[in-house]
């Protein structure tokens, strides 16, 4: 288990204007003859400058409303709206561009790209915005020397490791500056003292302003964040700040 | 716009890493649209060679020359008409010049008698046999395309007192008088001397099979003296005075020969006008017929490279699904994972093209160097008809297995192991 970081080091920032507004989203999925009800009516309102952890065990559609946090997917019904922009209408190319502008991705196997060097990882979200090249590379060594990758940035994903893979993946979800972070599982894949190490990171980047959105259910790495949302069987069972 | 740029230099840079990555399955997959590639333009240089081998054997019958033979060239059926036709014969080209002197503006230049037959030609101990031997007058100087490479025609004077003289082909000429000029010297043929006045330039051969420069010429009055006129093969040759005009002279000519031969209205011709340009025509769909089952034939060999290329793009796209899921929560649209993959399919071909065209290229080379007169015609157009077509067969392989992967859902593909 990751311990918990020390409570008095756990201040609240202030938060910021809406980001997030989802309103009784609900999402069907057939299986054959069986249909799923993943989420059943989910209310939620994410602030800038949030630190949110999402829980529930599986089947809980926790994964499910990531993805639709994550603009990954649009919900059968209900309302989703992202910085004032219906999310719920859109279609697939302006789910790519808003997942390229406004969600910072951060997954438990890092999808790091194997044959591409940390730097090219990084600036592969810069490519899809159209960034020219110079200022691509200027922007992503930044970014990687501020989660301490200094040294790594021409190392390939197989030579560095698990906890800097999973750095270059942070670098990568922050390179274009996006409203929300949205970690899934972040810690899953590491060993426990590098855990904690990313977690801390993640503590650093909320100290910066960032919005983090982490999803898990280990309670230990949701006791990070300042606000836990707990699912079960499609709702929503708890919304409240860590105590 | 930017970002398309950006996008296709990093799918060019994701194609190269990838096929350096999977080195062996890439040149397997390459191999096919080289074989494919090396087939067809094989192929097209052979259909252009043979082109060019049938346009150079028309013009050495002379596109601006017009026979007149008791035998069409095209197949009869009723070979019962023609085959009681009296035959051409010296006089004829007499009469048929007086008649051209006598017509204002004629189309018509001048007509020659010519008759030939195979025949052994010997000196100094060396042979060539299948000698074509062609018996004519003075001027058959004015009617034939080829240049001297040295000495001359024969004159009027040389024709009509039959003297033994004559001109020989380059093949002939320089078979017998290996290394120096054949001016001055005697040739043989059935024991009879004959003095060597001319020699005529190289003509080539046609698909480096048949010769055109395998033949002699001698004034008809000795010709007739020691081999005789054969009624069967002779004929009228007749040089038109503009080429582009070839169906007026064809008619003028009809219209001539006709009162040379004393026909009334209304009765038959009993000649056949034969000539390059028609002859032409009839032979076109036979080239394309050739062309046609030869690209189809080898076409086959690149349709099985191209399957070999749609299979490794689907193998590619179900391998990186996890990447491409990856890449679509980054902010991949659909046309940048569909270009990706396009571009992935593209690059195998264009290597494979650009390979196989330098295969074909060197195989040119080996077959050129070995028949140096076989009619392979390696040619710019070629190179970039045969890069066009390995790119297409890129673009048309990759395009089924990219537009998957482009419309791959992004949750599904995230979650694919």
């Amino acid at each position: 288990m990751t311990p918990v970081a020390p409570v008095e080091a756990r201040a609240v920032r202030p938060v910021g204007p809406l980001v997030i507004s989802i309103e009784g989203v609900t999402k069907l999925y057939h299986m054959g003859d069986e249909t799923i009800h993943a989420l059943r009516g989910v209310s939620l309102s994410i602030h800038r400058n949030e630190y949110l952890a999402i829980m529930g065990p599986s089947g809980s559609g926790k994964s499910t409303l990531m993805n639709m946090l994550g603009c990954l997917d649009t919900p059968t019904s209900g309302k989703y709206e992202f910085n004032n922009h219906d999310v719920a209408a859109m279609v697939d190319d302006e789910l790519a561009d808003i997942r390229n502008r406004e969600i910072g991705f951060v997954f438990q196997t890092f999808n790091l790209l194997a044959r591409s060097d940390a730097l090219k990882n990084v600036e592969l979200p810069l490519i899809y915005a159209g960034i020219p090249p110079h200022e691509r590379h200027e922007r992503a060594r930044q970014v990687l020397e501020s989660v301490g990758l200094k040294d790594r940035i021409h190392h390939k994903p197989n030579e560095l490791s698990g906890g800097q893979r999973q750095r270059v993946a942070i670098a990568r979800a922050l390179v274009n500056r996006p409203s929300i972070i949205l970690a899934d599982e972040p810690t899953g894949n590491l060993d426990s003292k590098t855990g904690v190490e990313i977690m801390a990171l993640f503590e650093d980047l909320y100290e910066l302003g960032n919005t983090l959105i982490v999803v898990t259910h280990e309670e230990s790495i949701a006791r990070h964040a300042r606000r836990i949302v707990r699912l079960r069987d499609g709702l929503i069972e708890s919304d409240g700040p860590v105590d | 716009m930017d970002r398309l740029a950006y996008e296709i230099t990093e799918s060019l840079r994701i194609a190269m890493a990838q096929i350096r990555a999977n080195k062996m399955r890439s040149a397997l997959t390459a191999l096919g649209v080289i074989i494919g590639i090396v087939a067809v333009t094989l192929m097209g240089t052979a259909i252009r060679g043979i082109d060019i081998g049938f346009d150079r054997s028309l013009s050495m019958l002379g596109d601006d020359v017009i026979y007149v033979q008791k035998w069409p060239w095209n197949q009869v059926d009723d070979w019962w008409n023609y085959v009681n036709r009296p035959p051409m014969r010296p006089q004829d080209a007499v009469a048929l010049n007086a008649v051209i002197a006598a017509t204002p503006n004629s189309e018509l230049e001048v007509a020659v008698f010519c008759d030939a037959r195979q025949s052994t030609v010997k000196a100094n101990g060396a042979s060539v046999s299948g000698v074509f031997t062609r018996g004519t007058t003075a001027d058959y100087g004015r009617i034939v395309s080829t240049d001297f490479e040295e000495g001359r025609m024969f004159s009027e004077s040389e024709s009509e007192s039959a003297r033994q003289v004559c001109n020989l082909g380059y093949d002939v000429a320089h078979a017998l008088f290996p290394g120096r000029s054949a001016i001055g010297g005697t040739i043989t043929v059935q024991g009879q001397p004959f003095t060597v006045i001319g020699v005529l330039a190289k003509q080539g051969s046609f698909l480096g099979l048949f010769s055109f420069d395998n033949y002699m010429l001698m004034p008809l009055g000795a010709y007739r003296k020691y081999f005789g006129i054969r009624d069967e093969n002779t004929e009228l040759q007749v040089k038109i005075r503009d080429k582009t005009r070839v169906p007026e002279a064809r008619d003028e000519l009809i219209g001539a020969m006709r009162r040379v031969r004393g026909m009334v209205p209304g009765e038959r011709d009993n000649f056949s006008i034969n000539e390059g340009q028609a002859f032409k025509k009839q032979l076109d769909p036979i080239k394309q017929g050739i062309a046609f089952a030869g690209l189809f034939v080898t076409g086959l060999s690149l349709f099985v490279g191209a399957i070999g290329i749609m299979n490794i793009t689907f193998v590619s796209v179900r391998e990186r699904t996890k990447e491409i899921g990856t890449r679509k929560a980054l902010g991949a649209r659909r046309r940048t994972i569909l270009l990706q993959f396009l571009i992935e399919a593209v690059a195998i071909c264009a290597v494979g093209g650009f390979a196989g065209l330098g295969l074909t290229y060197g195989l040119c080379a080996v077959v050129k160097s070995a028949m140096p007169s076989f009619p392979l015609v390696f040619s710019v157009s070629l190179v970039f008809t045969s890069m066009f077509v390995a790119i297409m067969t890129g673009i048309v392989s990759g395009f089924v297995p990219a537009l998957g992967a482009s419309r791959l859902d992004p949750v599904v593909a995230l979650r694919y192991e």
